[in-house]
């Protein structure tokens, strides 16, 4: 059951605030996922303060970084349910889990954080990583 | 919300995706809840059994740790006294 919108507003706004795009319908996810084009970074919210307590901000420390996703979308799990099941749909090859993050490169997943690699980590440790994968798969090709 | 915790109080291991290793020949990897005088208490669960013709556990575990725990039980209760040896999932190698 989904928690009281009023006490998840603040986790949305975490997410908007650096700069995510909120994805809370189907349709909204289709027309962002949908050929997708480009670089992309799904973050798959939760209200799980262990894992995405350090995972938001370890997103923004890493989307301080030269190279970055070209687009970041979130949807909310366990609040916009069916959004995030469609959500999941485009990168079904990898269990749910939340907090989790799916790098897309033109439709394809590139790089996959689950929640099992957030848990107990710091967010400098975990915007190590993904500040890795950027400049893996988001540098501009010369 | 930063650092914001939902449930303190509870076992270091509460909301970290755990392998336990058995005696006996399953292998169990899920999110760790509680323990009680039950056993382990394990949410969102997988389990492998080393039986001939499976997969080995070395592979189910990693590919949990790649793919992510498929989910078979939403909640289920692991005897204390079968446990060998817990692990985070996110410390072993994919």
């Amino acid at each position: 059951m989904p928690y009281n919108p009023a006490l998840v507003a603040p986790m949305r706004q975490e997410m908007t605030h650096m700069g995510a795009k909120e994805l809370t319908t189907e349709a909204e996810v289709d027309a962002a996922l949908g050929d997708q084009k480009g670089t992309m970074l799904v973050f798959v919210n939760s209200v799980c303060g262990c894992a995405a307590g350090n995972a938001r901000p370890a997103l923004r420390l890493a989307l301080d970084h030269s190279v970055r996703p070209q687009q970041i979308v979130t949807v909310f799990a366990g609040q916009d349910l069916p959004a995030a099941a469609r959500a999941r749909q485009y990168f079904a090859d990898y269990q749910p889990s939340s907090p989790s993050m799916a790098l897309l490169r033109d439709g394809e997943v590139v790089h996959f954080v689950h929640r099992h690699q957030i848990e107990g980590r710091t967010p400098q440790s975990i915007a190590a990583d993904l500040t890795s994968a950027f400049d893996r798969f988001c540098a501009a090709t010369v | 919300m930063t650092g914001h915790v939902f449930h303190p109080g509870h076992h270091e291991l509460h909301g970290i995706t755990v392998v336990i290793e058995t005696h006996g020949p399953r292998t169990y990897v899920g999110r760790f809840d509680s323990e009680d005088k039950e056993g382990l208490h394990l949410l969102d669960a997988g389990v492998h059994e080393a039986t001939a013709g499976a997969s080995s556990r070395e592979d189910y575990v990693r590919r949990s740790a790649k793919f992510g725990v498929r989910a078979e039980h939403k909640h289920l209760i692991v005897p204390a006294h079968e446990v060998v040896r817990i692990t985070r999932l996110g410390e072993m190698p994919q």
